[in-house]
């Protein structure tokens, strides 16, 4: 089941501010953490995640399943995972629609995919086989990237709109994403967010990028920009209220900062949905 | 071509940095290629340079640099996990510098001590906690996070004194050790060198012999005061958090 009712606002837990979560004094409704750090044995890292958990909901958002590499699903990887669900019993689980490696060659990176049927089936069996082993649906999150295929036969969205139907998994809409990929590739932003299945959006990630020499670039070490904030308010105009949190990666600031940065989205939801009725 | 080429060859060329085969991917998107190219060095780099950081130290930046290069070549990550990726990089430096041991030495704490970090959790006996045992019967339980490796220089001392931001010693072979035990206390990872009498028998105790049978063993060895020797051990066992159980204590 994904949590179809949930709309608070959250913030990615990072190490530098991990002794604050495990007090449970944030003012934050949940938070979001990266799976594979905390699908380890034991020690420090799942003791935290325990004690958090104490004082919030979690969602798990992984980088590692490669839900689009042409070959089966790694099994240990689920294994694990499921694991790490079972003990938090998350909010939400997700991962990108991207792959990361083949062949036991692992880039940890998120690689792009082209858009077209042969890929829809792969990606589409991969979703479902994971969500087989975790007992749950996933959301699937939409990359930022920067380079696309000639040979694609879908936008992105409508890849995403595809893939809903045919796995059942929700959408975790990163609206920096949406805006870098619209950037890189000269597609409207506002397209995007016509074409996405705005039922099946569950949560919501807000972040910063930087400027390339000739692309934008998904660094997750700025402020959420003003665009980026624009293309949220119309999103909310849209959608209505939905589980919204600042992810930050890199160049992470004071813990003040981020919830300052939470506290626009938490302004700017309500009067969106206002300007909207 | 199918997927699985396309992304075979995406990997090639994102491992060797070669222009790619695939006419896909070669037409009007280098400046994206670059971006995932230097996405892929950039964080594996970093996350050697910062899983052996000690190392690094000893090493210096330019001579780090070219081993990190050596293996991202001869050993792509394969793992899910990017924790995982150091794991390799000993058996790099043993072929990079094959005659200073204490370089690999160095890497192979690094390497233990982050496994023993997030390794599985057991809560140690303490002296207190003990109670009426058979010590001739018992079977003492060591902790799932013990490792024990090679250890012949001195790459702990310089480990540390690095890692202290003191003046390292020079390395030197140190001929009356045998072994590095990595292990984690509590929530912090831990480290000693030790002799083979020891590692001996840390790993009979491992196997499941009784401590009345390794007592009996070292009297067997000619060991002065086996009694007195293995309750040294024990002690220092007990003392380090090592022994997570004792079969045969009666309470």
């Amino acid at each position: 089941m994904i949590s179809a009712t949930f709309s608070g606002f959250g913030l990615g837990m990072r190490k530098p501010h991990y002794a604050s979560f495990v007090e449970g004094q944030v003012d934050v409704d949940f938070v979001e953490v990266i799976s594979e750090n905390f699908m380890v044995d034991g020690g420090q890292p799942r003791r935290i995640l325990r004690q958090v958990r104490e004082h919030y909901p979690v969602a798990l958002h992984g980088v590692s399943m490669s839900v689009g590499s042409a070959e089966a699903l790694d099994p240990h990887y689920l294994e694990r995972l499921r694991m790490l669900i079972d003990e938090i019993e998350p909010l939400f689980v997700s991962d990108h629609l991207c792959w990361t490696g083949i062949g036991g060659f692992n880039s940890h990176d998120l690689l792009p995919l082209p858009y077209d049927e042969e890929t829809l089936d792969v990606v589409g069996a991969n979703v479902g086989r994971a969500q087989d082993a975790l007992g749950r649906a996933m959301l699937i999150e939409n990359p930022s990237s920067y380079i696309a295929f000639d040979h694609s036969t879908m936008t992105e969205w409508q890849f995403l709109d595809a893939l809903c139907e045919r796995s059942g998994c929700g959408l975790l809409l990163d609206v920096n994403n949406v805006f870098v990929s619209a950037a890189n590739h000269g597609f409207d932003a506002i397209d995007y967010l016509d074409g996405i299945p705005a039922h099946r959006v569950r949560q919501v990630h807000l972040a910063g990028h930087s400027k390339g020499e000739t692309m934008l670039i998904d660094t997750h070490d700025q402020p959420v920009c003003n665009s980026v904030w624009d293309l949220y308010a119309t999103l909310i105009g849209r959608l209505g209220p939905v589980a919204t949190m600042i992810e930050r990666d890199d160049s992470i600031p004071p813990l003040a900062e981020l919830l300052g940065e939470l506290d626009i989205a938490r302004r700017l939801a309500p009067q969106s949905l206002r300007d909207a009725a | 071509m199918s997927l699985v080429a396309l992304q075979q060859n995406f990997l090639a060329w994102l491992h060797v940095a070669t222009p790619p085969s695939d006419p896909r991917l070669a037409t009007g998107v280098q400046a994206g290629l670059d971006v995932y190219q230097n996405n892929f060095r950039g964080q594996i780099i970093a996350c050697l340079e910062e899983s052996f950081a000690v190392t690094r130290a000893w090493l210096g930046d330019d001579a780090f640099r070219a081993a990190v290069v050596e293996h991202v070549e001869l050993s792509p990550p394969r793992s899910w996990s990017l924790d995982h990726y150091p794991d390799g990089f000993p058996a790099t430096l043993t072929r990079a510098y094959p005659d200073d041991a204490e370089v690999v030495e160095m890497a192979t704490l690094e390497v233990a001590l982050a496994h023993a970090f997030v390794a599985a959790d057991a809560v140690p006996v303490s002296a207190s906690d003990l109670g009426e045992v058979d010590w001739d019967q018992a079977k003492l339980h060591l902790s799932p996070t013990l490792r024990i490796h090679p250890l012949t220089t001195n790459a702990l001392a310089i480990w540390s004194a690095i890692a202290a931001g003191t003046s390292p010693p020079p390395a030197s072979h140190l001929p009356d050790i045998e072994a590095m035990l990595v292990w984690r206390h509590g929530e912090t990872p831990q480290f000693r060198a030790t002799d083979r009498a020891e590692v001996d028998a840390l790993r009979q105790i491992s196997s499941g012999t009784t401590f009345g049978s390794l007592c009996a063993g070292l009297l067997e060895t000619g060991s002065d005061e086996p009694a007195m020797v293995a309750g040294r051990w024990l002690a220092q066992w007990i003392s380090d958090g090592l022994i997570v159980a004792i079969e045969g204590e009666a309470r």
